[in-house]
């Protein structure tokens, strides 16, 4: 086990590197540059500025450079607000995602996998259909459309909930998270319905059956951990999901989080803020992966040792 | 000796969109108790339906009871409710299937799944219970129990899953054990092992068995009486010698012949021709009638009524009508039946009794 987990972070490590190199140069075809904005600015002042931030060495030394400090845990220093280090900035913004993130991830799964359960025991009753036509909208419905409905009719047409910002509490994650949230719970509500299905009619089942099991224990006991394990697989692509829904949903909703942050960084073509942000995001997406293929395992005894001796 | 269970005139059907398929079509056969009845047959003759609607695990949804009741303690099995039904399986009658590769479990520890029913049905504490287990897998030779009881059914191999099974299935001291084919998908050394395990239990507990099969050889080595099933109904009964050594079935006669024999030295096995009936439109008459080349006449018009050879020997052809023509029986059946007291090639001397 302790050796799987050493060669998974050997890897992990690789990967953000070759995603910190990627996005470096990706990064230098974009149009514009962080002062194009500066229009006013005359060559001898242009020059200065492109000094102080390091834009005015060859490209192979920039990325030295960036990835030596990279190395040290700094992202560098945002062009765009003075003098700021990314560090700083992402650091007072991952509270809100954090939170939207892990409420919507929480919250989707786990109404997804009741909604999949319901559908699968009450097979082609009136259960079945309605879960199953939630989770088509769910899926089908992207979760930009979802924000706006739930900003137009829950808050500013019945004034339940703050209509965005980030200054009401809890109460200002609610909507935010229940817009990110539709897609996990789409998709979990399927997995699990397809595979509790599955599941129902095997062997093993029947053999619950036969020694006197009910049916809330042959559902709960027997059945479930078994549909369990394909769900955990898309985890990890559901919490990728998250994220870039975040990108959006935090914009719609104004949220001071780590997706509007990227957003604008865009915008303002602020180098150092796009690289900190992506990174950032890639390390979260890595680990999650990660958390998830240790999860299969737990639930899967079949995986566990084969993991274990691998 | 008491009889146990009583199935009669059970028939059955499956709501399918092609129709309504008559799985089964009249079965009646008694279980006593402490023996071991083997139903044979082909594949799709209902054997299995039969025992698994004994246990009602067929999908509720989809099949119904047309007729007859399945008497056991006094109750209609047909009759009783889930809530009443979860009481006598696993305790009362309990069962082995076919795969003990997919029969278990998987995310779920051997020991949790033999304590199960253990600790569904006694009132015993888990250590008791614990204990129980352990004694019923080193009953059904599993070594080791204490360190295996913590595994899962990965780290088994089919042989021993099939055996832990077993174990599961014995943990109530069940009145009835079915087994329906639990050595079809086990290589041969390990179906031997399995049956003598099956055999040693029996003599240790006293239960009865209902042992389904398609393996004649199989049938010969475990069972005190057999019946034979085609089509939804039960053509032939009697014991393992008198189905053995006297059919009188052309089903069963068939079936025999079909098995492959070390004193004959026959260049091909013989099989018997054409397809098993559609039950979605069963045939009127004989079911086998249109696959067996002595039918007769009446075969196509009217189903044959069980007619009796002995006591305990029960045929449902045309052939034991006394007015039905004398047929004689392939040459192989003839030389069963010269071996055999009471039959009418007994020693070429003594006549038919039919």
């Amino acid at each position: 086990m302790v050796k799987y987990i050493g060669k998974r972070l050997v890897y992990m490590f690789l990967t953000m590197f070759l995603i910190a190199t990627a996005t470096f140069f990706l990064m230098q075809t974009l149009p514009g540059s962080p002062i194009a904005s500066y229009n006013k600015l005359n060559e001898t002042q242009r020059a200065i500025v492109e000094k102080k931030y390091g834009i005015d060495k060859p490209k192979p030394v920039q990325y030295a450079i960036y990835m030596k400090n990279l190395a040290k845990g700094d992202l560098g220093t945002s062009f765009v607000f003075k003098g700021k280090s990314v560090n700083d900035l992402l650091a007072t913004r991952v509270k809100p995602s954090f939170i939207l993130g892990a409420q919507a991830m929480v919250f989707g799964t786990l109404i997804g996998i009741l909604l999949g359960m319901l559908a699968a025991l009450k097979q082609n009753t009136i259960w079945d259909y309605g879960s199953t036509f939630f989770a088509i909208l769910g899926v089908s419905i992207p979760s930009f459309v979802f924000a706006s409905l739930l900003q137009y009719w829950v808050a500013s047409q019945w004034h339940l909930l703050p209509v965005g910002l980030w200054n009401d509490g809890w109460k200002s994650s609610i909507l935010p998270s229940i817009a990110l949230a539709m897609g996990p719970l789409a998709l979990s509500a399927r997995f699990i319905r397809t595979e509790m299905i599955e599941v129902l009619s095997s062997d093993y089942i029947t053999l619950a059956k036969a020694k006197g099991a009910n049916g809330f224990e042959i559902a709960f006991k027997h059945a479930f951990r078994n549909a369990l394990i394909p769900l955990v697989t898309v985890l990890g692509p559901v919490a990728a999901g998250i994220v870039t829904g975040s990108l959006v949903v935090e914009q719609i909703f104004a949220i001071p989080g780590i997706g509007e942050q990227f957003v604008s960084s865009i915008m303002t073509n602020d180098f150092a803020t796009i690289m900190g942000t992506t990174l950032f995001f890639s390390a979260l997406l890595i680990f999650i992966i990660f958390i998830v293929d240790l999860l299969y395992g737990i639930i899967d005894p079949r995986i566990r040792l084969s993991g274990g001796k691998g | 000796m008491g009889k146990i269970l009583q199935v009669k005139d059970l028939e059955l059907s499956f709501h399918t969109f092609a129709g309504e398929v008559k799985a089964i079509r009249g079965v009646s056969f008694d279980l006593n108790k402490g023996e071991t009845l083997a139903i044979v047959g082909e594949s799709g003759s209902g054997k299995s339906v039969t025992t698994k609607s004994i246990m009602r695990l067929l999908p509720e949804s989809s099949s119904e009871f047309k007729s007859g009741e399945i008497l056991f303690n006094g109750n209609d099995l047909t009759k009783l409710s889930d809530r009443q039904m979860q009481k006598i399986r696993g305790k009362e009658i309990s069962m082995i299937f076919q795969d003990p590769m997919t029969s278990l479990n998987p995310t779920m520890t051997i020991g949790k799944q033999v304590m199960e029913p253990i600790l569904k049905h006694q009132k015993i504490s888990k250590a008791k219970a614990k204990e129980v287990g352990m004694d019923l897998l080193r009953m059904v030779g599993i070594p080791n129990p204490e360190a295996r009881f913590k595994m899962y059914p990965h780290q088994f191999s089919g042989g021993q899953r099939q055996r832990i099974v077993i174990a599961i299935a014995l943990a109530c001291n069940p009145k009835i054990l079915i087994a329906d084919e639990p050595t079809t998908a086990l290589d041969v050394t390990i179906q031997a092992q399995i049956l003598e395990l099956m055999k040693d239990i029996q003599n240790k507990v006293d239960t009865s068995i209902i042992f389904i099969t398609h393996d004649l050889g199989v049938v010969a080595n475990v069972a005190d009486r057999v019946a034979v099933m085609y089509g939804g109904r039960i053509v032939e009964v009697g014991t393992v010698d008198e189905i053995f050594y006297n059919p009188q079935h052309p089903y069963t006669w068939g079936l025999l012949s079909s098995m492959p024999s070390m004193d004959l030295a026959e260049e091909k096995l013989y099989a018997i021709p054409g397809t098993p009936p559609d039950l979605l439109n069963p045939p009127v008459g004989d079911a086998f009638a249109l696959r067996s080349e002595y039918a007769l006449q009446i075969d196509m018009e009217q189903a044959p009524p069980m007619f009796k050879v002995s006591d305990t020997h029960y045929a449902a052809t045309w052939l034991l009508h006394p007015n039905a023509p004398h047929v004689d029986p392939p040459k192989t059946i003839i030389e069963r039946m010269k071996t055999f007291r009471g039959s009418r090639y007994y020693e070429q001397a003594t006549g038919g009794d039919a």
